[in-house]
């Protein structure tokens, strides 16, 4: 059996299952406890696990990100709320040096079971500082894995993965998606865990592979709608959700059957996780390529601000539809 | 500060040393020195890479601090580590081992001289970035609060990292959350070549900016080792009766440059003001004087100690010299938790990229 639920309430019940499993889990981030969470992801959890297990920090995310690593090297399990993703450049130097690098200088002999979790988009009009999506920037970083969850069932059983993988996880999650409702698993029907590295075929097809991870698979889901009702062509979607680990295989099965690839990613050109999966695609499979790769990208600017057009900055069903037909 | 250096023998957590105790104090500050005498000598004969930050002329800091360690106790500090880690207990093998950059090394070659760690030893670091350590050392009080251990955790710096954001961030939550932390500002005057009135608005105490944040402080003589031990003392103390964070200022002084690549070290000093370090305030003489003095050691149980701490340094360059280098294959190990463990989860998706 599974129920409808909210994606913001299919982490928050993770982390609620997760504290229950474990006592070394604690949650800690700004406004996580008292308010209830920026985005009503933490609410309640403050209510039924008290000051101990779910931690109100201040302002300081150098400070407490640095503090929840060095007490994960003592054993701890922290999950630590960035309030937005974008904030991940006060507290840099923590993120990819210590939680990154501290286990290789060491030669083996620390590892650091952190969880960074928040939310990682554009589309909300708070222009270029708050709509950074750095999914593709942490997983440059080797020591760090990062997922990124497009549905409510997903988001839940990553995070369950994440927080008890021994390694430092990076959950990028999204705004807009906190609000969207899906079939989540019942928990009485056992432990709903996603692993890290496995993708997901959202959506069967033949003619077209659209690989994308976070909201781009949703857009790229309405995208196939509209390709297949008014153009006939038949698009497989492709959701990564974790994007190191990499599910390589299933990226190479899906080219394989369709010879024509799309990546959505709502992340900028240069480098991201589109980048990456592009280079992939034609070392590994470039003979099975009817066409070139195309991309949809967020255009390359800082994010705009002005609502009335900033859903065009970035990957958007219409723009999926149209770079589709011209790949001919 | 005004007090007689004398005075601080007289502290029960130093008159409860006995003459052997006193004895191991000194050999540690010696053995940590000719370690480091031993280093630079293969450093300049290029067999280390890198950087080599040297502790000559703090090792009281370290040696007199980490003497009080109790089971629950946790270390962690910067670049400038070795004397932390011979200190802790490592040995002079693993850690020349790694700075030749060996797989014997106390990191498999993988850290070099600014990132020596033993877990086991509670010993966490070795850490490059200026105060980025900071943080980990709050995190480590935190995770003995958490655990419930009556312990605390001394997090050193140099006095260059004072001005580091994240340090003020992690002393704001030391004393909010209340956590076992001690900040052990380590200040030799210098951060790199910029003395502390060239580099702090508040140059007379650093460590008076605890009163920012409502911590008791206090200012130490690093040449005195029984001074480093009976204010630490207090301080560990306070951290785990009362989770009451504190900051300490060593002052103390390096005889060499900021690290070897350092080649404007006899500018920005002159060369009186090292030469008067070295005769009335080096931390091993003024010991080594006391404990002639108190009658504990002999001028011959010195040499011998000298001798031995030299021996022991020039072993562990032949182990060095024999170790095995890292292979390529080496490279992607200590990476992930999970693939070396090779549990289930890194059988699944790719973890490593390219060739």
């Amino acid at each position: 059996m599974s129920r409808k639920m909210l994606y913001r309430h299919a982490i928050r019940e993770a982390l609620d299952e997760e504290l229950a499993r474990d006592e070394n889990v604690v949650v800690m981030g700004e406004e996580v406890a008292q308010y209830n969470g920026a985005y009503k992801v933490t609410e309640g959890l403050w209510e039924k696990w008290g000051d101990k297990r779910i931690v109100d920090t201040p302002i300081s995310e150098a400070g407490f990100i640095g503090m929840g690593i060095g007490a994960s090297m003592l054993g701890v399990r922290p999950v630590m709320e960035l309030m937005f993703w974008s904030f991940h450049s006060v507290a840099f130097d923590q993120l990819v040096n210590n939680a990154a690098c501290v286990r290789y200088m060491s030669g083996g002999l620390i590892n650091v079971p952190i969880v960074v979790r928040g939310p990682a988009n554009g589309g909300t009009n708070v222009g270029a500082t708050h709509s950074h999506i750095p999914e593709g920037l942490f997983a440059a970083f080797p020591g760090l894995k990062v997922c990124a969850p497009a549905t409510p069932a997903d988001a839940k059983g990553l995070m369950k993965a994440a927080i008890r993988d021994n390694d430092p996880v990076y959950v990028m999650e999204n705004t807009k998606l906190y609000g969207i409702e899906g079939e989540v698993p019942d928990p009485e029907d056992g432990d709903h865990v996603v692993p890290l590295g496995k993708a997901d075929i959202k959506r069967e097809g033949s003619d077209l592979s659209i690989i994308a991870h976070g909201r781009s698979v949703l857009h790229a889901l309405e995208a196939a709608q509209t390709l297949q009702e008014k153009h006939g062509i038949d698009v497989e979607v492709l959701d990564l959700r974790s994007i190191r680990p990499l599910d390589v295989e299933a990226i190479i099965a899906t080219v394989h059957k369709t010879n024509r690839v799309m990546l959505v990613d709502e992340s900028k050109p240069f480098g991201g996780v589109s980048a990456m999966v592009s280079t992939i695609i034609h070392e590994e499979a470039f003979d099975y390529l009817d066409a070139p790769v195309a991309r949809v990208c967020s255009i390359d600017a800082p994010a705009i601000y002005s609502p009335h057009i900033e859903d065009e900055q970035l990957p958007n069903p219409r723009r999926i539809v149209e770079k589709a037909l011209m790949m001919g | 500060m005004s007090d007689e250096p004398q005075e601080f023998s007289q502290f029960p957590v130093n008159q409860e040393l006995s003459s052997d105790q006193k004895i191991e104090l000194l050999t540690q500050m010696m053995r940590i020195r000719r370690f480091e005498q031993v280093s630079l000598k293969h450093y300049q004969g290029g067999k280390i890479g890198g950087f080599l930050h040297l502790y000559i002329g703090q090792e009281a800091v370290a040696v007199g601090t980490i003497s009080l360690k109790g089971d629950n106790d946790h270390f962690i500090t910067a670049y400038r580590d070795h004397g932390h880690a011979l200190a802790v207990g490592m040995g002079m093998n693993e850690c020349m081992a790694e700075m030749f950059g060996k797989q014997s090394g106390c990191s498999k070659g993988k850290g070099g001289s600014m990132h020596f760690f033993a877990p086991d030893k509670n010993f966490w670091g070795g850490h490059g970035i200026v105060a980025g350590q900071t943080p980990l050392g709050l995190g480590l009080g935190y995770g003995l609060k958490y655990q419930n251990k009556r312990g605390c955790c001394l997090c050193y710096l140099g006095d260059g990292a004072v001005n580091q954001g994240a340090f003020h961030e992690s002393l704001n939550l030391a004393k909010l959350f209340e956590i076992p932390v001690v900040y052990v500002i380590e200040n030799n005057g210098y951060s790199m070549g910029t003395s502390q009135v060239r580099s702090s608005a508040q140059p007379e105490f650093l460590a008076q900016r605890a009163e920012a944040y409502d911590m008791d402080w206090d200012i130490v003589d690093g040449s005195n080792l029984y001074e480093v031990r009976a204010k630490t003392h207090v301080a560990m103390e306070r951290a785990r009766n009362e989770f009451q964070p504190t900051i300490l200022e060593i002052n103390t002084y390096r005889y060499y440059g900021h690290s070897i690549a350092d080649a404007n070290h006899k500018k920005y000093r002159t060369p009186e003001e090292i030469e008067d370090y070295k005769q009335n305030h080096d931390p091993i003489n003024v010991f080594q004087r006391k404990l002639i003095d108190e009658g504990v050691i002999t001028d011959e149980q010195v040499a011998e100690i000298t001798k031995a701490a030299t021996q022991e340094a020039n072993d562990a360059v032949k182990f060095a010299d024999d170790a095995p280098s890292p292979t390529i294959k080496d490279i992607t190990k200590d990476v992930y938790w999970e693939t070396d463990n090779e549990t289930e989860a890194s059988t699944i998706g790719r973890h490593f990229f390219g060739d």
